[in-house]
């Protein structure tokens, strides 16, 4: 198990090298930076001066060099619009998206395992057939678009909500609606055959037999056992709520750390784009650990393999 | 007596159609047993029309502006869903809007496709470090959120119809390096391939004549399942001003700008994604009816 873990803990740390490495390449291959800061007549030792100034003349491996081992102690650089620390710009948008992303997960687990229960236990009835519609329809559905008609409705037509912003729990009502219901189908469907492959089991057949009560059949028996695959499939799941949110903080202006990337990308702030990539894959990289570390724990044949 | 021949002949008759049922046969047969096949199928060819004959059939040129007929609302003036705020008539933008919509959702699996199965063949027939090099790469990527890949790649290397289709091909081909790999692993195992390789067949052969085909299935299944992933991602990343840049009209963008108008002219964020909906719905119904009938292993997974 240790070697499992220390494997693993290993590829956290590729991945955000990893990550870091290409987005800088992909960034420097681009295009020289200081010709989005100078007008475009800018005489020629102006821009020489300007690249001395930033080191963008010296060699790209130099550079690299330079980048990472300032990376590795936090350093990305000064944001190139607002001259503060990039990371700690991207750390103070952080506390915004974990509060999104952590009420939208609640929110969707308490629709969807319910949802997902129905539907097993109620298998090939309607319940069942409206369930997995359900979560059909929902993998078409882009959140980007469900949340403008969220605006559209609550905001502008019933002027009930704010179509955006943040700061009060009101402002956070619409983007955490877009966020679960993002998640809600994936969720419910993991829940709906986690449950099938309990509710086949024996054990469950002789409780049936002996006159188990209904709900106690399936709260005390069968949810009870198939919270952990629910639990894991969910950890597993949480980078794309992460990509969810970025798109839906994106919508709603909400001052996350999605929406400084996406605005960044817009101005080419290239040190915060470096600083929020590290951020999310770290992130990621971490949940993704800690899923593999639990599913490991609940299910001994990975760690053989 | 003389009523036995006609129906013998009858019985050999519909032996011989049996026998010469074509595969597209087959496949209509099976389609018409699944209602969300059918629809499926139904909505993947409107879309594809719509592709192929969109500019014989908008009702107006959907790059014309015309100020003075801004933000009409549906049903006026003979604009069926109402125009935008330059005065563009949305049902023809949306018409146009899905030829884009299918060369990006094609173009990417086939690329995605291509890179993917060439790279899961390598690691999956050749085993060894360069398995563990390739696949350790997939985990790597796998483990930072698609939609963001796209995004970043995207934005850096700058926005338009074949930038947009590279993104989503560097954010997709490690599902199917997945898939494919895992698809040879097992197949290495077959007997028709272990008695090939007893028999002296060389490896190249081996490759071409007994992997190759049986990896068709596998890859036409999930093509058409990621086909609706792509559509939507770059809807997304059309909408954060990315992506399809306008006067191109594409869903994405479209929304992108009636997004402005939220608060006026409800039917400019309304029918663009009502028809990403729709594609989107259409292509995933498709792909898990195909799946189903072609992998009835897989089935209800």
């Amino acid at each position: 198990m240790l070697d499992f873990v220390i494997k693993r803990f290993l590829q956290v740390i590729v991945v955000v090298f990893l990550a870091l490495t290409v987005v800088f390449f992909l960034i420097r291959l681009a295009g020289d930076p200081t010709t989005l800061f100078l007008p475009p007549d800018a005489p020629r030792e102006q821009i020489e001066e300007y690249r001395e100034l930033l080191g963008y003349n010296r060699p790209l491996y130099v550079q690299y060099g330079d980048f990472m081992y300032n990376a590795i102690q936090g350093d990305f650089g000064e944001s190139l619009r607002s001259q503060e620390d990039a990371l700690g710009i991207v750390l103070d948008r952080l506390p915004a998206t974990f509060q999104l992303a952590i009420t939208s997960l609640i929110l969707a687990l308490f629709i969807a395992i319910p949802l997902g229960v129905l539907s097993a236990y109620k298998r090939n009835t309607v319940f069942d057939r409206i369930g997995v519609g359900l979560t059909v329809v929902g993998q078409a559905v882009p959140s980007f678009w469900l949340g403008l008609i969220l605006i559209f409705l609550f905001a502008a037509q019933l002027q009930l909500l704010p179509s955006g912003g943040g700061g009060t729990p009101v402002h956070m009502i619409l983007p955490t609606l877009t966020l679960a219901a993002y998640s809600v189908a994936r969720f419910t469907r993991f829940t709906r055959s986690a449950m099938l492959d309990v509710l086949q089991k024996d054990y469950i057949r002789t409780a049936k037999a002996s006159g188990v009560p209904t709900m106690r059949l399936i709260m005390r028996y069968a949810l009870r056992n198939s919270l952990i695959p629910i639990i894991t499939l969910v950890a597993l799941d949480l980078g794309v709520l992460l990509g969810g949110a970025v798109i839906t903080e994106a919508v709603f202006s909400w001052p996350g750390v999605g929406r400084l990337l996406w605005q960044s990308l817009m101005n080419r702030d290239f040190p915060i784009v470096l600083a929020g990539v590290f951020i999310i894959a770290l992130i990621y990289a971490i949940i993704n650990f800690v899923a593999d570390i639990l599913y490991a724990y609940v299910n001994p044949q990975i760690r053989v393999k | 007596m003389a009523s036995s021949l006609p129906q013998g002949e009858q019985a050999l008759g519909s032996v011989l159609k049996s026998k010469q049922k074509t595969k597209i046969g087959e496949f209509f047969s099976n389609l018409s047993r699944s209602w969300t096949g059918m629809l499926g199928f139904g909505i993947i060819m409107l879309l594809l029309f719509l592709s192929i004959f969109g500019p014989w059939i908008t009702p107006y040129d959907p790059m014309h502006a015309e100020f003075s007929k801004g933000l009409l609302p549906p049903l006026t003036d003979g604009h069926l869903l109402g125009t935008d705020h330059l005065g563009r008539d949305i049902f023809s933008r949306i018409i146009m809007g899905a030829r884009v919509s299918v060369i990006i959702g094609i173009a990417t699996a086939c690329i995605a496709g291509v890179i993917g199965t060439i790279v899961g063949i390598i690691a999956g027939y050749f085993r060894g470090w360069i398995d563990i090099v390739l696949m350790r790469l997939v985990d790597v990527q796998l483990s930072f959120p698609f939609i963001v890949l796209v995004l970043v790649i995207n934005a850096i290397i700058g926005a338009g119809l074949r930038n947009i289709i590279i993104s989503l091909a560097i954010g997709g081909w490690v599902i199917f390096a997945r898939v494919i790999r895992s698809e040879v692993l097992a197949l290495r195992e077959k007997e028709f391939i272990t008695s090939s390789i007893a028999t002296g067949v060389s490896r190249l052969q081996i490759l071409v004549k007994h992997i190759l085909p049986n990896l068709f299935t596998p890859i036409i299944i999930l093509a058409s399942l990621q086909i609706g992933t792509y559509i939507i991602a770059e809807a997304s990343i059309s909408f954060l001003g990315f992506g399809v840049q306008p006067p191109t009209p594409a869903w994405g963008n479209m929304l992108n700008e009636g997004r402005d108008y939220i608060f006026s002219s409800w039917w400019l964020v309304t029918f663009p994604g009502i028809a990403i909906v729709i594609t989107a719905l259409g292509v995933n119904l498709f792909g898990d009816w195909l799946r189903d009938t072609l992998d009835p292993e897989l089935k209800g997974e």
